[in-house]
């Protein structure tokens, strides 16, 4: 056992580091500043044109396809040093990278691979992931929107139906796009996975008011959509298996957030408690953030822990969504207790007190970390069937033909 | 980074598993209760063969000379299997105060006796209610006078470390006039504790001082491996039992209310896991990272096993508050480990002081 980099990664992260402190700085993105998200996509791919040129983009993807070829711990030692910047790294870049690309390496074709994949790594493609539906979210296989193929001999798909939740889909070029082919089979069996070009006629995003103020998530209706044949990934009817790589990549990516006790307690220590002190040293409090700060370590470490699983070739599995279903919670109640420490001016503060509106925005935003990429309970049942071995969900509609389905 | 045990630490932990299975079943448990026993003396000797009492001591002292990790996936198979031995007593905290503050001839007459078994040593720390490592014994003279309690296994001890006033630590041979013992109604059946007077003893001074701080979190390091190994036990145990169970026409594991409760116990007891690696990792590796990470782990130790001893009991409904059901050792074990070493408040202390940025030493 090493925390330590071996000298090889020593080497690797020192190059990274370097090239990081020459190239970061001007893509950082203000901190606690508010842009229109036009902006912000922009700032997105100008960091991806960068990270490209430098050689830093698609570390795990294969030298033919325009990336480095490197094994995984070197994309996660690249991550941490990236992860001390704050660059516009967000699902408008990650969708694209972290899941629409394993998803075309994995099951699309050598053309959809050339296609796509080098693209994505320069920041001339974005994507975004229409997957959910209003009545297909955990249950995502209960998803409604179809497609048929057209009677004009072509191949081509007709695609109809409504997505909704899709994170700047408003903003990207490509959407990965799952929907039903055959309603006369069970649920799981007959969808059909496709990339869709997000100019294709027949496709209307609707931002969406999100609770923090801004919309990034939209509505995505889709009217009469034609995509070629040429633009399905896998075969027709094994669009879950791509759904499953696609998760996996998202899980995996989110346990990588960096969620820090330690600012909460500077924030803690600023707080004067009336006594002459500070709130940090009230027992409660510090027995709080030490217990928080406990958790987080143990996320951390867990994750070094299966990082090397994945360095050393083997698959987390439902291993990855423990400590997203930990360190989600944890923020929440972290962010809560600061907020609550602050007194009234925790509600609201003065002008000029970024720090709690900070604490403020990351409050709100820990609501979304328990429910996308796989909601608490669900990852909850994963973690109980796949790592126990438990007895899995009743389910009534597993052998029924979609279309025999109530609801 | 390569954040895993070796090949030869995981063959470890199984020769360890495997050999607790073999000598500590549950009954032998009830067995060792019903008899009053105070340990599990075979088990010991055992333990000595295996060379496993030995394997963090010098090899210069008849040990194997191995690290925190070797000791912690002993320590977490101990844990499993609720063992009735003194381990954390004599090995883990006697001996390594032998070694970190003894003098050459201290080292010389204890850590191999230890080491073999043959000799059994424990920590006395504590003095009643109140601050957990407490300093109201001392020394006049070549003479010990106060009182230490709880003292684990102080009843099969041949000799105390005592820690005293001014922080130092003694060494004390408890048969002798001047010490009395006293058994005490002990929470966990399974490992007895004493109060120790000491009435002008005669005792003998250790030449390392300041070494009270790195005595106690690499104490709780193993500590959480313990706990890990405990929490691990019960999840299983809850487990099966709820595969098990057929209740409303289907296993009582298929409804969620267990499932997520077992699912949380099982996260903790991962994220607990990992700052007991990381802690082993600092223990042989980081001192200036050892604080930190044995607050962690402790915390995380203490949390992990709670909820598993908790829900363990609760999964097996009134079955589990039966003496022939094997939840109780744990659910016992569990308060014992929570308090012993000091509590969370403790813990919680030590991990804000060990931050960076001294504002948060506050208080
Ligand atoms: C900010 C944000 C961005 C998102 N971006 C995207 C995106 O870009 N593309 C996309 O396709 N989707 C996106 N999503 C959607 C996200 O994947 C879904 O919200 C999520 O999968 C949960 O589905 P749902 O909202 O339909 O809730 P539901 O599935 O209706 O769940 C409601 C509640 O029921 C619980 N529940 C569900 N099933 C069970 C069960 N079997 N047992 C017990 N409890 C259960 C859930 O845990 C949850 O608490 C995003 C969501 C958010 C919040």
């Amino acid at each position: 056992m090493d925390f330590n980099d071996s000298p090889e990664e020593a080497a690797f992260r020192a190059e990274a580091r370097a090239w990081l402190a020459a190239h970061a700085p001007v893509h950082e993105l203000p901190v606690g500043a508010k842009m229109p998200d036009t902006e912000e996509a922009d700032r997105g791919r100008a960091w991806m044109r960068e990270l490209y040129a430098g050689g830093w983009s698609g570390l795990t993807f294969p030298k033919a396809l325009g990336g480095r070829g490197l094994s995984g711990i070197e994309a996660v030692i690249f991550a941490e040093e990236e992860g001390k910047y704050h660059l516009p790294k967000g699902p408008f870049t990650s969708i694209g990278t972290g899941m629409a690309l394993p998803v075309i390496a994995k099951h699309g074709n050598d053309e959809q691979r050339a296609r796509f994949i080098e693209a994505t790594l320069k920041g001339d493609i974005t994507w975004c992931q229409l997957f959910s539906e209003p009545a297909a979210g955990s249950d995502l296989a209960g998803l409604r929107t179809k497609a048929v193929r057209a009677d004009d001999g072509s191949g081509d798909w007709i695609v109809n139906g409504q997505k909704v939740w899709s994170s700047w889909a408003h903003l990207t070029d490509w959407g990965i796009l799952v929907v039903r082919t055959d309603p006369t089979v069970p649920k799981h069996k007959g969808l059909t996975f496709f990339v869709v070009d997000m100019k294709t006629p027949g496709i209307e995003t609707r931002p969406i008011r999100q609770i923090s103020g801004a919309s990034e998530f939209n509505e995505t209706f889709l009217t009469d959509v034609r995509i070629p044949d040429a633009n399905r990934l896998g075969a027709e009817g094994e669009g879950w298996a791509c759904c499953m790589t696609v998760l996996m990549g998202e899980r995996l990516g989110s346990g990588a957030h960096r969620s820090g006790v330690e600012p909460l307690l500077d924030f803690a220590a600023a707080t004067p408690d009336g006594h002459g002190g500070t709130m940090l040293d009230d027992r409660s409090i510090r027995q709080q953030f030490a217990e928080a700060l406990a958790e987080e370590q143990g996320e951390r470490f867990f994750q070094a822990r299966l990082r090397t699983m994945v360095s050393k070739g083997e698959n987390p599995g439902a291993l990855a969504g423990m400590v997203k279903l930990a360190y989600a919670s944890r923020y929440q109640k972290t962010n809560g207790l600061a907020l609550e420490l602050r007194g009234l001016a925790g509600i609201a503060p003065e002008a000029g007190d970024t720090a709690t509106g900070d604490v403020q925005y990351d409050y709100i935003y820990s609501t979304v970390m328990r429910i996308a990429g796989g909601a608490d309970e669900v990852l909850r049942n994963q973690i109980a069937e796949r790592v126990l071995g438990m007895p899995g969900e009743v389910r009534m509609d597993k052998d029924v033909p979609f279309e025999k389905l109530n609801g | 980074m390569n954040f895993d045990l070796s090949d030869e630490q995981k063959m470890l932990g199984e020769q360890a598993r495997a050999l607790f299975a073999d000598m500590t079943p549950f009954d032998r448990l009830r067995t060792l209760i019903d008899s009053g026993a105070e340990w599990d003396e075979p088990l010991w000797r055992a333990l000595a063969d295996m060379g496993f009492l030995g394997a963090a001591i010098p090899e210069e002292y008849g040990g194997l000379g191995l690290g925190a990790l070797d000791l912690g996936v002993i320590m977490e198979a101990l844990g499993a299997a609720n063992a009735a031995v003194p381990f954390m007593s004599s090995i883990v905290l006697a001996a390594e105060a032998i070694r970190l503050a003894g003098s050459e001839a201290q080292k010389a007459a204890w850590l191999p006796k230890l080491a073999s078994g043959d000799a059994i040593a424990t920590f006395a720390y504590a003095e009643g209610p109140g601050p957990v490592f407490a300093t109201g014994a001392g020394l006049k003279g070549g003479k010990l006078t106060g009182s230490k309690s709880p003292v684990a296994d102080a009843g099969i001890a041949d000799i105390a470390i005592v820690l005293v006033a001014g922080g130092g630590f003694v060494l004390v041979e408890l048969d002798q006039p001047g010490v009395k013992r006293t058994k005490l109604d002990s929470f966990d059946q399974l490992r007895p504790h004493f109060r120790i007077d000491f009435d002008g003893a005669v005792a003998e001074p250790m030449p390392g001082v300041g070494k009270l701080d790195r005595l106690i979190d690499q104490a709780a390091v193993q500590a959480a491996f313990e706990a890990v190994g405990a929490a691990e036990a019960c999840l299983h145990m809850a487990r099966d039992y709820a595969m098990e169970r057929q209740i409303f026409g289907r296993p009582l594991g298929g409804f969620q209310a267990i499932k997520h409760k077992l699912a949380d116990v099982a996260v903790a007891t991962e994220l607990a896991r990992s700052n007991a690696y990381y802690g082993g990792w600092a223990a042989e590796s980081s001192a200036d990272d050892l604080p930190a990470a044995a607050a962690a782990a402790r915390l995380s130790g203490i949390k992990c096993l709670e909820m598993a001893a908790r829900e363990n009991l609760q999964v097996h409904g009134g079955i589990g508050y039966t003496f022939e059901a094997n939840c109780h050792f744990y659910y016992r074990r569990e308060r014992m480990l929570a308090v012993y070493l000091g509590n969370r408040g403790f813990w919680a202390d030590r991990l804000l002081n060990a931050q960076p940025g001294s504002q948060v030493k506050a208080a």
